[in-house]
């Protein structure tokens, strides 16, 4: 286990050797025959090679912020701000909608009501038991077992979000529909929030639910790494009080990992919020707004997925080009945040493939 | 504090601990179970849908019963192709940078962060980039610009490839040890020369499962390829043409009302989830075995 992360010095990730930890420092010898070698030129062209490549990352992201503006320019200039807010009644049937292509009329407020809706709804589902799981493998789990159960929910990382929502289409929604909804409606009907009127079983909840299953591993695989890097002195201090094992968890380890912790589940929140497949597939592409958690909506990027391809004139095109601005925003302040928190706790502890 | 009070209070931790941990293993088999009911409904119908035809055949039209997804396949494997050959080179690069040349330098951590941060951005994000960027612009001289083709899918594959392969390759670099750098120097081999034969090759192992990891990770990628790639029924050689997808045809067939293509969906599915599996298994294996330890 590592026990060194937590000294100011930020050491080098993989530093089991203790050559490898005094790394950043280049030695004096090897310094010198760099800078004495027969072939500085070849040096000197491979190191910018390499920079380049380096630098594409930059470049990667500067492209697509540039044509994401450039694209929805149309869009911007004509709404502004009130894009994502704005509603129009029809003067003949006075019906309220937000998002009629045909009639050229956008706005992006169900949209990003059913991503916040379907984010938030997975993230309550995904939280508690993704921080059990990493309790459970990290402190109580047998030893035999840590590994396989580890590598289990490393590969719910790795399904394909097309097989999640193929998965959600044909096996989660008809339970949702046939065996929870109901049950939903009777308990808590009476909210509001889970009205029975409708007999699809797409909606908020069922791309809540299948998204809380596709960030699960992702929070859990990030919370046990944060709570690893707990140094093993805190735990045996609150156990030599006389801790139970629970407050041991508590006070020892959960209390040092918050950061992290909370770094992971923004980070969730992040994929939540991008995810596009298996909530096109479940969540009923309609763009209304309704308080039912059971009733079709849309998302900014099922919405992008689904009208992109066929999308009918300019406008239209732009105004989807916009929401896909808004979402690379948000992903990118979301996941600034996440990593930064995460970066905070594992600084110096080797990083894991994810 | 008296001591009465005091062996009520530890029978409530006590009993607090105990359901701790029951909730924790609740948790963990809440968890695993859609893993395992995923699995098994996959292995359960796409086997039964897997056949010869599946690999040899390109689907039938609605209506008729049979066909595969050869094209869709061999899809899969061109854009897969193209999207290595953009991704790999550029995320070594990155990464010989990050842990050669960069080591500690503010430059190198701005790029790591970015890199960590691009990981995040969802993919339909980078398949929009795409779009505007080779399927809008009809640019002189570049005849693959200007239409939905294989190469713009490709390219948005390669894209999202960059920031894994440049991670997880750094990753592996970091360990290898500085003595057998300096024992290549101090031989007077050339700097570039002692850091693709010795640090890279050292690492090799580990490069290649991160490499492979990335390549699972987009080969299930369907958001960015709707409006790039497209997606096309025959077979496609070219890679200026439109072309097929195995994730695309699973996202296409599924939303079918046809039993027929819900059953070529299933199978379409097992085959991306093995191979996923076994590089994402394989990644495991060599990162635990490999001459390079990882500390996980």
């Amino acid at each position: 286990m590592s026990q060194v992360h937590l000294q100011p010095e930020p050491s080098e990730p993989g530093g089991q050797q203790p050559t490898v930890t005094t790394a950043p420092v280049v030695s004096a010898e090897r310094r010198f025959l760099l800078s004495r070698g027969n072939s500085v030129n070849a040096d000197r062209f491979f190191s910018w090679l390499m920079l380049l490549c380096g630098l594409s990352i930059f470049v990667i992201v500067g492209l697509i912020a540039f044509e994401l503006v450039v694209r929805s320019e149309l869009s911007w200039h004509k709404f502004g701000l009130s894009f994502f807010y704005r509603s129009f009644t029809d003067p003949y049937t006075h019906v309220t909608t937000f998002w009629d292509p045909v009639n050229q009329f956008f706005g992006a407020r169900p949209f990003v009501y059913g991503t916040i809706v379907s984010s938030l709804l997975a993230l309550i589902i995904a939280v508690p038991l993704a921080i059990g799981v990493a309790v459970f493998l990290t402190e109580m789990c047998p030893r035999v077992l840590r590994s396989p159960l580890a590598f289990l929910t490393e590969l719910l990382a790795a399904i394909p979000s097309v097989i999640y929502g193929l998965w959600a289409v044909f096996v989660l929604v008809p339970i949702l529909r046939e065996q929870i909804n109901p049950f939903l409606i009777r308990m808590l009907g009476w909210t509001g929030f889970f009205a029975d009127d409708n007999p699809t079983g797409l909606g908020y909840m069922s791309a809540g639910v299948i998204l809380a299953i596709m960030i699960l591993p992702i929070i859990s695989s990030l919370t046990r790494e944060v709570m690893t890097a707990v140094p093993h002195s805190q735990r045996e201090a609150v156990l030599a009080l006389g801790a139970t094992r629970w407050e041991m968890i508590r006070m020892g380890v959960l209390r040092n990992a918050r950061i992290g912790i909370v770094g992971s589940i923004i980070l969730g929140l992040g994929r939540a919020l991008g995810e596009t497949m298996a909530v096109a597939m479940v969540i009923g592409a309609t763009p209304e707004i309704h308080r039912s958690l059971l009733a079709n909506g849309s998302s900014m990027a099922t919405v992008i997925a689904n009208e992109y391809a066929e999308a009918v004139g300019d406008m239209h095109l732009s105004a989807l080009t916009e929401i896909g601005l808004a979402l690379f925003i948000v992903t990118i302040i979301v996941n600034f945040f996440a990593q930064l928190l995460i970066w905070a706790v594992t600084r110096g502890t080797p990083a894991q493939a994810r | 504090m008296s001591n009465g009070g005091s062996n009520f209070q530890s029978q409530v931790r006590s009993v607090t601990d105990h359901m701790v941990t029951a909730l924790a293993i609740l948790a963990t088999i809440i968890v695993v179970a859609p893993l395992i009911a995923i699995f098994g409904y996959l292995v359960f119908k796409g086997a039964s849908s897997l056949n010869l035809d599946f690999f040899t055949k390109i689907p039938k039209p609605v209506g008729e019963t049979g066909g595969g997804m050869a094209n869709a396949i061999l899809g899969s494997a061109i854009l897969l192709g193209i999207a290595s050959v953009i991704g790999i080179p550029i995320g070594i690069g990155g990464a010989i940078y990050l842990a050669e040349f960069g080591r500690g330098s503010k430059l190198a951590n701005s790029i790591r962060f970015t890199a960590d941060v691009l990981n995040g951005v969802p993919s339909i994000v980078m398949g929009l980039a795409a779009y505007s960027l080779i399927v809008v612009p009809k640019i002189p001289f570049l005849p693959f610009t200007g239409h939905f083709s294989a190469i713009s899918g490709g390219v948005a594959l390669g894209f999202m490839m960059i920031p894994t392969v440049c991670r997880t390759s750094e990753e592996m670099l970091l360990m290898v040890p500085n003595s057998i750098r300096e024992a290549a120097l101090g031989l007077g081999v050339p700097n570039w020369r002692s850091v693709l034969s010795i640090s890279v090759k050292t690492a090799s192992p580990g490069i290649i499962t991160g490499c492979m990891l990335a390549f699972a990770r987009v080969a299930g990628e369907t958001a960015p390829l709707i409006f790039t790639a497209l997606g096309n029924q025959f077979w496609s050689f070219s890679l200026n043409q439109p072309i097929a997808a195995l994730p695309l045809q699973i996202y296409v067939y599924a939303l079918s009302p046809y039993d027929d293509w819900h059953r070529l969906a299933w199978g379409g599915s097992l085959v991306l989830i093995i191979l996923i599996v076994v590089s994402v298994s394989l990644v495991r294996f060599v990162t635990s075995r490999g001459v390079l330890k990882g500390n996980s």
